[in-house]
């Protein structure tokens, strides 16, 4: 049975990374649903936030996959309710929209949501929280003139009680200072 | 992005020399213990080619004709040496001509080092004379890839390339370097690399493992154990011999485990596989134990996985933890190298022998002779078969040489009927099934094993992708035998299309040239047979011959491999006719 899972990748970062990681799922045909790549908490290191629909069976492999490659630290996979996620959208409305009524702004109040700019033209709304919450207020601002929208990837933490990875890179930051010292 | 510099070499660790790139890289090559390679000079690698020039009292190179050749034959170095080949090449069509070998190497296992050269740094992404972007095409067909644009990355790259290239499950690694990096100067020290925190090359064997598949081995009626080329990469054989003999196991091997055993041994029963022999085939479905050991169950092994080894519980003794239930669910995955978790599984089981089991399998190769071998070997019609000349060949040169073989028919009875007495003596394309490999790579095997024979079959289809390299081995004066086969069809392809799309010989007949002609162009001596009784003097003068030799065999035109399991079927429904 295919569900959603989210793939966590600590990688070094180098020049060809990103395509090293897609490949694996590029050759046995699967779709990524979103990506985030950014420099995690430690120097060099960095973390990749995959979320794809396959079989356990098959996230296995990939994970395995993954792993393989030489630059790749470590690869996990995790079901939705073993992470705590959040990805962040931005709205542009014509400001007056905002000046015309007090809907656009109650939907922001109801939705979390905060206005991050606003000029005479345009206004930047920003919301945090689940696709479908996203998703929803974009539904609802469209009849506001809405202009632009964009959602990032998935960001993640997991809810294990133990961090071992965490533990184990500092003791690498350790020893990569004490070689450059 | 900032290049790497996280593994530094310490400064007092050695005296530093300021050098070139192009000098570097030779010193890197010295210092990696390199003493030959394979390649093809051009523009964007000309300042390396300049400094090997200085460097040819301790760098050999092999020109081939084509960078396809030097790449086939850095495999073929590496498979029969175990060391790591090296090829060198410059940029563009010269960096994607390698790619073939470079795939072939990666599913192979074979470690090699593949450097080309690179349009200068300033030019990188401007579609410039000779640009390809070689890393982006390489990635997914290497093991590790990088492109250097500076000299002072020259040693940890090259050392990293080496350290990945040899350690672990071996594979092909990639470097590209720009061509103002070669010609920079820098304060060049070196050192060889010990470890890459982001990289663990063999997995720790784990005692628990162990002693399940002690418990499991102990246990077992019907044990058979899967050979691959993991025990020739961890230069297990005598290993693997200690097990099998303690515990009186039959094993079978995979194409590339192929001479990791004596092929008289009596627990040796044969190969697995799609034209593999009857018993190893049939009993897989029979067997309550499978041992996979450094093998990883490709499906030319398999065949249909729904119905393979139904009776059975399977140990993957494997290095790379990817394998593991990649194909066939594991029920006890062993990992590590076969070199330590084989000897530390053989302190635990009992002493055994399983001679009933055992005879099964004799018995099973006597129909397989009855029916089919014999009549390969020893045939009554008067077409000269493959068998019966690949089986002579072996014989002249006392079971004992260096077999390297082509992709088809041909490869598939030489891989059954040559004979071996010693490991690393089997050089052929397994995964990728690479036609045009043999040629090159027998130039490869030869010059990695002077002191050996190397017997090359090749079929008339797969000879003529790579016949330029019969330059190479004129001008280096390679002493390859080569033994063609020809008749005149694409035959693997012909035989599927006799037995599977109804004889519509699409594409398949080739209209060939004169082959002993070409030899002559060459200055390789030659000889063409077509009759039987002219087969054993002609073999006599190869094998006595000094330098290389064509041999070349007009064989039965319409002959099929068989034993086979057609594919989608069953291992037990291998056909012998």
């Amino acid at each position: 049975m295919k569900e959603e899972f989210t793939l966590t990748v600590f990688s070094e970062n180098v020049v060809g990374l990103l395509n090293q990681v897609t490949t694996v799922f590029t050759r046995r045909h699967i779709n990524i649903e979103s990506i985030t790549a950014s420099a995690s908490a430690i120097k060099g290191i960095h973390k990749f936030t995959i979320v794809i629909f396959t079989t356990q069976e098959q996230v296995e492999k990939l994970v395995g996959q993954i792993e393989k490659r030489i630059d790749v630290l470590k690869a996990y996979y995790f079901r939705n309710n073993e992470i705590v996620y959040q990805e962040i959208a931005l709205y542009k409305v014509p400001t007056k929209s905002l000046l015309e009524g007090n809907e656009v702004e109650q939907l922001v109040r109801k939705h979390g949501a905060r206005i991050l700019e606003l000029t005479e033209e345009y206004t930047v709304i920003q919301k945090t929280g689940y696709k479908e919450e996203t998703q929803y207020l974009y539904e609802k601002l469209q009849p506001y003139g809405l202009t632009q929208f964009t959602r990032s990837g998935r960001v993640a933490v997991n809810r294990l009680k133990k961090e071992p990875l965490t533990t184990w890179l500092k003791t690498l930051e350790e020893d990569r200072l004490k070689v450059e010292a | 992005m900032e290049a790497q510099t996280y593994e530094p070499i310490k400064k007092e660790q050695c005296k530093a020399v300021n050098i070139t790139g192009a000098e570097a890289m030779m010193e890197c090559l010295v210092q990696e213990g390199v003493e030959l390679m394979f390649g093809y000079p051009g523009g964007a690698i000309m300042p390396v080619y300049d400094a090997l020039y200085s460097y040819s009292d301790r760098l050999k190179h092999v020109l081939v004709r084509h960078e396809q050749g030097a790449i086939h034959a850095a495999q073929g170095f590496a498979r029969v040496s175990g060391k790591v080949g090296v090829c060198l090449v410059t940029s563009g069509p010269a960096a994607t001509n390698v790619v073939t070998g470079i795939a072939d190497a990666m599913i192979d296992s074979t470690p090699v080092v593949i450097i080309s050269g690179q349009v200068g740094s300033n030019l990188l992404g401007t579609d410039a004379f000779q640009e390809t972007d070689v890393i982006g095409i390489t990635q997914p067909v290497t093991k590790w890839n990088y492109q250097i644009t500076r000299a002072e990355d020259i040693p940890w790259a090259m050392a990293k390339a080496f350290y990945v290239a040899r350690s672990g499950r071996p594979g092909p690694v990639l470097i590209d370097i720009t061509k103002d990096a070669q010609f920079n100067k820098f304060d060049f020290r070196y050192q060889k690399m010990q470890s890459i925190r982001s990289y663990q090359p063999v997995p720790q064997p784990d005692l628990t493992k162990i002693n399940e598949a002690s418990h499991l081995i102990n246990l077992a009626k019907k044990p058979l154990a899967l050979v691959g080329q993991g025990v020739v990469l961890a230069n297990a054989e005598k290993e693997l011999m200690e097990f099998l003999e303690k515990t009186g196991i039959p094993a079978a091997w995979t194409i590339l485990g192929l001479s990791a055993m004596p092929t008289d041994h009596p627990l040796n029963v044969g190969m697995l596989g799609m034209h593999g022999n009857y018993g190893p085939n049939i009993k897989t479905n029979q067997a309550d134990l499978i041992i996979g050991i450094g093998m990883r169950f490709d499906d030319r092994v398999t065949a249909n996985t729904q119905r393979y080894a139904t009776n059975a519980r399977v140990i993957h003794m494997e290095i790379d933890p990817a394998e593991i239930n990649k194909i066939i669910h594991a029920d006890v995955p062993v990992l590590g190298t076969v070199k330590e978790t084989l000897p530390l599984l053989t302190q635990k089981v009992n002493k055994n022998e399983h001679t009933q089991w055992l005879e099964e399998f004799n018995a099973c190769y006597r129909v397989e002779h009855e029916r089919l071998i014999g009549k390969e070997l020893h045939p009554e019609k008067p077409e000269l078969t493959m068998g019966e000349v690949v089986r002579r060949v072996s014989e002249a040169f006392d079971d004992d040489a260096i077999m390297v073989t082509d992709v088809g028919q041909h490869q598939m009875v030489a891989t059954r009927y040559f004979k071996f007495r010693q490991s690393r003596s089997v050089v052929t394309s397994g995964g990728l099934g690479t036609m045009g490999f043999g040629l090159p790579a027998a130039i490869g095997a030869k010059l990695g094993a002077p002191e050996r024979h190397v017997c090359l079959f090749v079929g008339d289809g797969g000879f003529q992708m790579t016949i330029q390299e019969l330059g190479t081995i004129f001008q280096e004066k390679v002493p390859v035998k080569i033994i063609l086969l020809n008749n005149n069809f694409l035959g693997m392809v012909r035989q599927w299309q006799e037995l599977f799309f109804d004889f519509r010989y699409a594409q398949t007949e080739l209209i060939n040239p004169d082959f002993q002609t070409i030899a002559k162009g060459y200055y390789i001596p030659a000889i063409k047979v077509t009759e039987r009784e002219n087969l054993d003097d002609a073999i006599k003068t190869m094998a006595e011959s000094e330098g290389p030799f064509l041999l070349e065999v007009v064989v039965e035109k319409e002959g099929n491999v068989f034993p086979m399991v057609p594919s989608g079927m069953s291992v037990d429904d291998i056909r012998l006719e």
